[in-house]
């Protein structure tokens, strides 16, 4: 979708590259982030894809074209482009900043008003701010218009610079929700610049980690770059807490469960403790066809023959397949015994998971 | 002074007496005025859009301007007679002159305004030049551009007076006829009139900026040379 060719930027009065023969191939429909310190020449690489900075040499294709050898104002049209300040036109209502792009390339007042009713309800926009300028809205909401206006035309390609920088900690969290939301049902190919490395992890599908000079250092998915740091600045970059941050992009499903301790509500008390024994936990599950009652310890069974004659206790947190490991190992630690159960739908036992288990996908 | 013994300082009969040769007058103050911001802005613009893309030009052209601006009006009447005559050509080329370096000062601050992140944002969505300019910079502008208009426009309003001494001059006429004859009637009535007059076109003026600008937030007037 978007292939950058041995590109090369050198700015006049300035002995480095800014970026230097930078190659990198982004694939349709994905979200590709380029991460680095200031300097790394993210920005420049982001702007010479619509040609707001004209690379010096090498070759960029967009669309299956040559950048260079298109009207830089068409291209620009087919690419949506939001940057970290906004940018929204301070004179035009939101409604006319929205209806940018589609007016530029000519739509007529009938697509234009059904594709702002569009925008208005995929971003959840309230109608009352149409008519109003854009220095009468919150920096959030300002954001929101940002990127709808970007997707006015709906282009194949957006290019994203910060799009989420200007806003407070909380908002910037919902603004990330809702784009992921957005994107998983649009399926743009996105090339997103941040320096935060969470913003990367959590929004993209590729990472790329550019260093002084547009160098790539590593080129990967966000869970390979938590696993394997391809080097010293990499590793650097991403910081500590590296195995918690992969947890969190890992989900129960991807490593399966374990089995544990299992019994029925008409096993007897024996049967019981030679489970618990066997498993060497203190504990064991009660599952009657399927579905977990409970679980009941040594002390509980003490004077019954059967496990039916005493009460299990319900388990204070569980997760399911679609939980991330980051969240079964806060059940884990949170719980008295000290595992992750696993349910399916309507509370079926599939299992359970340890800190052993989890941990494995920690220490690489 | 330069009363004449005994005389009241004005007159009521003269005025009345006179009023239909002093709305000609008036007419022609206005039109001397009009001609001379919109030449001046038929000039400036192009230069100071040039010059705003061009800023190797904005030096020059300030000094130059500048220097236009310094050159005290009579002389340079005095000046202009010889080539072009008691006219209204004259009037006029001395009057642009002023403007000049008022609304391209003005004209190019309003630009440089213009929010960088707005600017790149809408060549980033596919302005060309010329949209960018007409719809965005200039809209942009607008605050200050009128403002330099309104600064211009009250300039030349009390220029224009000045122009009684080579035969135009508009309510300058009265108080040039005023100082003549030591009397001073005239000259109160021209004076009043051509305040009176610049203070409405300035009003005017700012009351059309803010209806063309309704995404401006109120701030105190005449912020913005």
């Amino acid at each position: 979708m978007i292939s950058l060719t041995d590109v090369t930027k050198r700015f006049p009065h300035s002995s480095e590259p800014a970026v230097d023969r930078l190659s990198l191939e982004i694939e349709a429909g994905k979200v590709v982030s380029l991460v680095g310190p200031s300097g790394c020449g993210k920005t420049t690489t982001l702007k010479m894809i619509n040609r707001l900075i004209e690379p010096t040499s090498g070759s960029i294709v967009v669309n299956g074209a040559e950048i260079m050898r298109q009207d830089p104002v068409k291209l620009r049209r087919d690419i949506g482009y939001v940057i970290q300040s906004v940018g929204l036109m301070p004179h035009r209502t939101i409604e006319q900043n929205i209806e940018t792009v589609p007016r530029l390339v000519g739509w007529d007042q009938a697509r234009i008003r059904k594709r702002v009713d569009e925008l208005v309800s995929i971003f959840d926009l309230d109608r009352d701010l149409l008519l109003r300028y854009p220095a009468e809205l919150s920096g959030g909401q300002r954001q929101r218009v940002g990127v709808a206006r970007a997707l006015a035309v709906d282009p194949p390609v957006m290019l994203m610079d910060e799009p989420f920088g200007a806003v407070d900690p909380i908002v910037r969290e919902r603004l990330q929700d809702e784009f992921l939301e957005i994107q998983s049902s649009l399926k743009k190919t996105i090339v997103f610049v941040t320096h935060d490395i969470d913003e990367a992890i959590k929004m993209s599908d590729r990472i790329v980690i550019l260093n002084q000079g547009g160098k790539v250092e590593q080129h990967a998915s966000p869970e390979e770059i938590l696993r394997s740091p391809a080097n010293e600045f990499v590793k650097q970059f991403v910081g500590a807490e590296r195995g918690l941050k992969r947890l969190s992009l890992i989900s129960v499903s991807d490593i399966g469960v374990e089995e544990g301790p299992v019994v029925s509500s008409s096993s007897s008390a024996e049967e019981a403790k030679r489970v618990m024994d066997q498993f060497g936990f203190g504990w064991t599950s009660v599952v009657d066809e399927g579905q977990l009652l409970g679980w009941v310890d040594e002390e509980m069974l003490h004077e019954a023959a059967v496990v039916s004659e005493v009460k299990p206790r319900k388990f204070a947190a569980f997760v399911v397949p679609d939980n991330s490991l980051r969240k079964a190992l806060d059940s884990v630690v949170s719980s008295r015994t000290q595992v992750a159960v696993v349910l399916g739908e309507g509370q079926a036992y599939l299992g359970i998971l340890t800190l052993e288990h989890i941990s494995k996908e920690i220490i690489l | 002074m330069i009363l004449a013994q005994g005389q009241p300082l004005l007159e009521w009969d003269w005025i009345v007496r006179n009023s239909s040769r002093i709305f000609e007058r008036f007419l022609e103050h206005a039109e001397l005025t009009a001609i001379a911001v919109g030449i001046g802005l038929l000039i400036s613009f192009p230069i100071a859009v040039f010059a705003y893309r061009h800023r190797w030009l904005l030096g020059p052209t300030t000094w130059f301007t500048g220097l236009l601006y310094t050159i005290p009006s009579l002389a340079l009447f005095a000046f202009l007679v010889p080539y072009t005559g008691l006219s209204t050509t004259t009037a006029e080329i001395g009057l642009v002159s002023y403007t000049l370096l008022i609304l391209i000062r003005n004209i190019v601050a309003g630009l440089d305004g213009v929010p960088a992140d707005t600017r790149e944002a809408a060549i980033g969505m596919g302005y060309t030049n010329r949209q960018l300019l007409w719809r965005v910079e200039l809209p942009l502008a607008l605050p200050v551009i009128v403002a330099g208009i309104r600064i211009a426009s009250v300039t030349t309003i009390g220029l224009v007076t000045v122009t009684s001494l080579i035969g135009q001059g508009g309510l300058g006429y009265f108080i040039l006829l005023g100082l003549r004859r030591f009397f001073s009637t005239p000259i109160i009535a021209g004076t009043v009139l051509s305040v009176a007059f610049a203070i409405t076109v300035d009003a005017a003026l700012l009351i059309g900026q803010r209806a063309l600008t309704p995404w401006v937030k109120r701030k105190p007037p005449g912020l913005a040379t």
